[in-house]
Parts: structure tokens; sequence; C-alpha cells
């Protein structure tokens, strides 16, 4: 088997110190620069390793069920008007999201390492919920930071990570959300960085996590290119993910980086509007800064201070963005562009009625822009969506704030 | 004229105190203030931080303030402004330090500018790493007599330290532990036997431990083995809570400096 990831073309690796271009890299204070330097060096052992290869393989098709499958919208195609529309469907994986990928190998490499614990934080609970699964699975013990706000906003997720034995470490001081959340999780990593491992939610963070999290994801790009190519003799013609973090997006983009006939769009979240404050359009708005380790576009106020996010998909909630990114759009190979929240509403029942599959909010950004270009492509163009997640932690929300609007009482 | 951390280390060899406070905290125009007691209480360096809304490696204490200290309305560009007649009352060595994205926000080159006119003597920015510094901004730092002081923790290899050590950072700054500022305090043996190898290095440059020493008996004990010692979190308890500004400084300075 090839190590993970030489699969890839070389020119999308980064630099030796973690730089694609001028983004990247490893900004972070002395305490860190240690352990992720051993990070590094243990990753670049294993992912040549042939056991840990064999056995992330054997979990990802027997534990999260990959192969996922790729699906021909045929309805909702036919109701556009336009383009073909097909789904890499990463909502059917276990857990219901891309997001086990890399939390499986993550958990892999802490335990060859030797480490006790997983330690994450999280907003609404996804990332959190994938870590608690992996550290079961390999038998690591796991502490999820949580601001007290969320704990009482996301109970269910909450309840998800108790039940996988996770313990769910309340945060408490400052506005208790996400922000704060990160803030303890650092703070208790630093305090033990030698027996805990800090699993970084997407392809964010100092080298070499962009690299690392976007190797283990990149299987979505790998079987998405074989499985389009059996099923229509081509690759497809338009790729269309949502951006966050991006690792998502970085998943399905990598292998197609060098075919240049591909077009790749990234969809950002344009929230209640492109204001100030009211989105979570970073690539779009934003400029280069350095934020939480790595050198990217951050959306930022006049006093390089991160800009306060907003958008109803809270995984998309982030004020930076993945470094690689930043780089595909200074080089302009990807597109990246917004949708915001009332289309990815309009999406999210549509693809709902149309296919029936209930796919996550932060998806939803990624078909409601599909939908649109797809109306502007004639019938034999294709577009390949990355379905992350399915939309089951989001059906409360969408029913009390949208319901009446869709005919819902 | 002579970097003020040099004139200072030249003629004292240790006990040096250095207190860190954030800019705006408490009130938004204190800073000047806290700055002209500090001197005249006895500390030898002051610190003065730049706020910034996500401190990664600060802990509860120093992160609540820089947040108190945004909502009363610092900025870069205002804190150069209260730094403005600076010179006209105080003597002692000034660092800035801060995380680097409101430095690079604001413009590395006209940063720099700015410390010089006001007065500052150094900066620390933990999140620059040493061989981007060395790459991009050294040439900047050095044309405008500003020093940029290293950190240092249990982790870093010795030939990293000796090559600081050749350059001219004005001092080093020893890490006690790896937790984040503020996280405990006290001295424990294996921060000793760290802070002893340090010693036993012999290093021409200046060194100053800081994380952990908040009170005489972790600075004296400091002291044993650096120049000096740094005070963050603890400081900026004593002068939180309201009550007279000069009184709480001039306490807390005796507080630590308490003979032996």
């Amino acid at each position: 088997m090839e190590p993970i990831n030489d699969l890839l073309a070389p020119e999308t690796l980064p630099t030796k110190d973690g730089f694609f271009g001028e983004f990247g890299g490893s900004f972070i204070p002395p305490q860190l620069e240690a352990i992720m330097k051993e990070i590094n060096e243990e990753y670049e052992k294993i992912r040549k390793d042939p056991a840990f290869i064999e056995e992330l393989a054997y979990l990802n098709k027997h534990f999260t069920g990959r192969p996922s499958p790729i699906y021909h919208c045929k309805n909702l195609s036919r109701k556009m008007g336009g383009a073909q529309i097909y789904l890499k469907r990463e909502d059917l994986n276990h857990t219901g999201a891309h997001k086990i990928n890399h939390c499986l190998g993550e958990a892999l490499l802490a335990k060859k390492m030797g480490k006790k614990k997983l330690i994450a934080e999280t907003g609404a609970g996804q990332h959190g919920v994938a870590l608690a699964t992996a550290a079961a699975l390999v038998g690591l013990e796991c502490d999820i930071y949580m601001g007290s706000v969320d704990i009482a906003k996301e109970y269910p997720n909450v309840v998800r990570m108790k039940i996988l034995g996770a313990n769910v470490v309340s945060v408490d001081f400052g506005l208790k959300t996400l922000k704060e959340a990160v803030d303890a999780a650092f703070d208790a990593y630093l305090a033990d960085p030698v027996t805990q491992f800090y699993a970084i939610g997407s392809v964010v963070g100092p080298h070499p996590f962009p690299m690392m999290v976007r190797d283990f994801q990149a299987i979505i790009g790998q079987e998405a290119r074989e499985q389009f190519k059996a099923m229509t003799g081509e690759l497809p013609n338009n790729l269309v993910a949502c951006v966050g973090g991006g690792s998502n997006a970085i998943g399905l983009f990598s292998a197609f980086l060098q075919d240049e006939k591909v077009n790749i769009y990234g969809v950002e979240p344009a929230g209640s509007s492109l204001d100030y404050g009211n989105h979570a359009a970073t690539l779009t708005l934003g400029t280069p800064g350095m934020l939480h380790g790595f050198k990217s576009y951050v959306l930022q106020d006049e006093e390089g201070n991160p800009a306060p996010v907003n958008t109803i998909a809270s995984g998309l909630d982030y004020p930076g963005v993945g470094p690689q990114h930043s780089y595909l759009k200074e080089i302009e190979r990807v597109n990246y562009t917004t949708i915001n929240n009332d289309e990815a509403i309009e999406a999210f029942f549509e693809i709902s009625r149309q296919e029936g599959i209930i796919p996550a909010i932060e998806s939803a950004h990624a078909v409601g822009y599909a939908m649109k270009l797809a109306k502007e492509l004639d019938k034999d163009q294709t577009i390949l969506i990355n379905l992350s997640g399915r939309g089951d932690k989001d059906i409360d929300y969408v029913i009390n704030n949208y319901g009446k609007k869709y005919g819902i009482e | 004229m002579d970097n003020r951390i040099d004139v200072l280390f030249r003629e004292k060899k240790e006990n040096v105190l250095t207190i860190y406070f954030p800019a705006g905290f408490p009130e938004l125009n204190d800073t000047l203030s806290i700055l002209v007691e500090l001197e005249k209480a006895g500390a030898d360096v002051v610190e003065i931080g730049i706020p910034f809304s996500d401190p990664l490696a600060d802990g509860e204490t120093i992160e609540m303030a820089s947040q108190k200290a945004l909502q009363n309305g610092i900025s870069l560009k205002l804190l150069f402004e209260q730094l403005k007649e600076m010179r006209k009352y105080v003597s002692i060595p000034v660092l800035l330090m801060g995380y680097l994205n409101p430095v690079y926000r604001y413009g590395i080159e006209q940063f720099c500018v700015d410390c010089k006119a006001v007065g500052i003597d150094g900066v620390i920015l933990p999140d620059l790493p040493m061989r981007e510094y060395r790459k991009n901004y050294q040439t900047i730092f050095h044309k405008n007599g500003l020093k940029n002081v290293p950190l240092i923790t249990p982790q870093t290899p010795v030939e990293r330290i000796e090559e600081l050590d050749k350059e001219e950072h004005g001092f080093i700054y020893v890490v006690a532990s790896s937790a984040t500022t503020g996280a405990k305090s006290g001295i424990s043996k294996e921060q000793e036997d760290y802070f002893a190898r340090i010693k036993a290095l012999q290093l021409k440059t200046p060194t100053q431990i800081g994380f952990g020493i908040a009170d005489s008996a972790s600075f004296n004990k400091a002291c044993e083995f650096t120049s000096g010692a740094i005070i963050g979190s603890a400081f900026v308890k004593a002068i939180q809570n309201g009550g007279e500004l000069a009184v709480n400084v001039k306490n807390f300075v005796e507080f630590v400096k308490v003979i032996k």
C-alpha cells in the first residue's frame, strides 16, 4: 500500500516548514515548538508504516463504511434544468460526517506515540462526537472542552460524547462558547503535552496539522476520482464544497488540483449579510494574518483581533481558514464564493424534498451554490458536491427558525 | 545612545525585577501612571502587554485583563499615543510584549519606528519564530535600536541557546514551565534543575525567569539562578480590584522585594 500522502501530487505538499506559498508555517509560542516537532516526526514515520496504513484502511472500510458512494441527483438536476448534480456521500459515514476520517488517523497516531488522552474543543459538538468515537475505538481517554452555553444548546451531542465515555469539560469564563473552549483546551494541553494529544478538528493550526488532517481527508477525493470515472467515464467538470476551516473541501479538492479542466468552488458562509460580524466568509473578505499558530486569511478588525463571526452553520463559524485554501486562492486554482443563511436553508429543503437526503446545514451551503451553478450550465456538464454531513443534528434548529416558512407547523 | 536594557544589565547583574501588565488596564488611561509608579516603587524593567482577543498562551488572569483592556478601547495606536511622553517621566527599560498578529496588522516597520519614537527598548513576540525573525524582521529591529527578546523552554536544545547567546538580544526570557501564564506558583525541583542547567551554561546574555513567579519566595528562588525574574499574573491581580493604584503598585513591589 502507498504511504498516506504519496498519492497526492508533490506540488500540493507544503515545504518542510509547513508553508503553502506564504501561508501556513508555525507561529507558536516556544512551549509548543518541541511538541509540534515531535508530532511532525512521528507522523512522517507513521504515514509510511505499512502496519499503520493497513490498520487505517481496515477501519475506514469496516468501521466508517468507506468508500462512501457517489449519487446522481436526477430529480434535483432536472428541476434546476442545467448541469447534472452528483453527491459524494460523506454523510453516510459512521457518525454522520467526514470528521471521522481524520479523527481515526489522529487517534491512531496518538496511540502509537504512547499518549493516554485525546483532547479537543468543540462548538456544536460534531468534532467532539467524532473524536470521542475514535477514542472509544482506539482505547484512549478523551476530554472534550465545551463552553457551558454550548453545552446547554447542544445537549444531544453532549449526551453522545458521555455515552461514548468521553469527559465533557464545561468552560465557564468569558462568553462560555467556542473561543473560551479553545483557550481552555489549550491551557490544559500546555499543562501536560506529554500524556495528552491535542486533536485539532480541521486543516488549521501550526504545521503539521494542516497537512496531516488534509492527508487523512484526502481519501474523499481519491475515492471520488475513481468512482466518478467509473460511473460517467470522465472526471467531473466542477467540484463544490463548503469551507469553514476547510477540511472536507480540501479532502475532495486534493485529488483534482492537477486536473486543470476541473473547475473547483469553495463555498463560504455569508451568514445574514456580508457586513462585518454577520458572516464567516474568511477568504472572500479577510486579509492575511497569523491566528492560532499559522498564517492564513483572517477575518479581523483594524487592530488585528479576530472578528466576530456569525452563520447558522456552527461548523463553518471560524474567523480563519486552512492555509492551503489561502494558497489556492492566491494562485487562483480554486474559486471561493459565498452562500447566505437563507440560500442554505432553501437548499436544505430542496435536496431533502427532491432527493430524500437531509444535509447538514454546513453541506447545504455547497448544495445551494451547486444549484445556482447548475442553472448556468448545459445539461451535459457535471457538478460533484461533497455532501460532508447529514442534517439530523440541525433539524430542531431548522424547524424552530424556518419551519413555518416551509409549511411545517 | 546605548539600549537601556544593555545599560541596566551592565550595572545590575542580579535580582532584576521585571513587571508585566497589559496596556489600558484596569482603566484605559492607567498605562502611563502604572509605568511611573512601578519605577518609583523600584521595579527595574517593565513589559507592557499589547492586548489581543485570542491570547492562547496566557492563563485566565491575563486573558481576562486583556479582554477588559480591549473593552476599555485600547489599541496599539492608542498605546503609542499614551506612551508619547513616557521618556519625560520614566528612565527604566520598557518593552512591549504581545502576539504577532496585531503587530503584523499595524505594519512591522511602522511598529518599530513608533517604538523608537516613544522610547521603547525591546519587544517580546512569543509566537514569532526565531527563523522568521532573522529572515524578515531583524534588520528593521536593529535599525530602530530594538531588542528582540527570545524565549527558551526546558525543551530548547543547548545549541539553540548558545546561538541566541551570540546575538544581541538584551536578555533571554527563560520560560519556567510549559504551562500557560499564571497557571501555578512556586518552583518545583524539576524546574530548579532546569534553571541550574541554564546557569551552568554561563551565558553572556542576561537571563530572566518568567511564568509562575508570584511572590518574594519564588522571585528570590529564581534569582539564585538568573539575573532576575518576571512577574505578570500576580501583579495584574494586585491592581485589578480597585483601590489607589499608586498604593497597590507600591505594596506589590515591596511585597516581592522583601529582603531574604
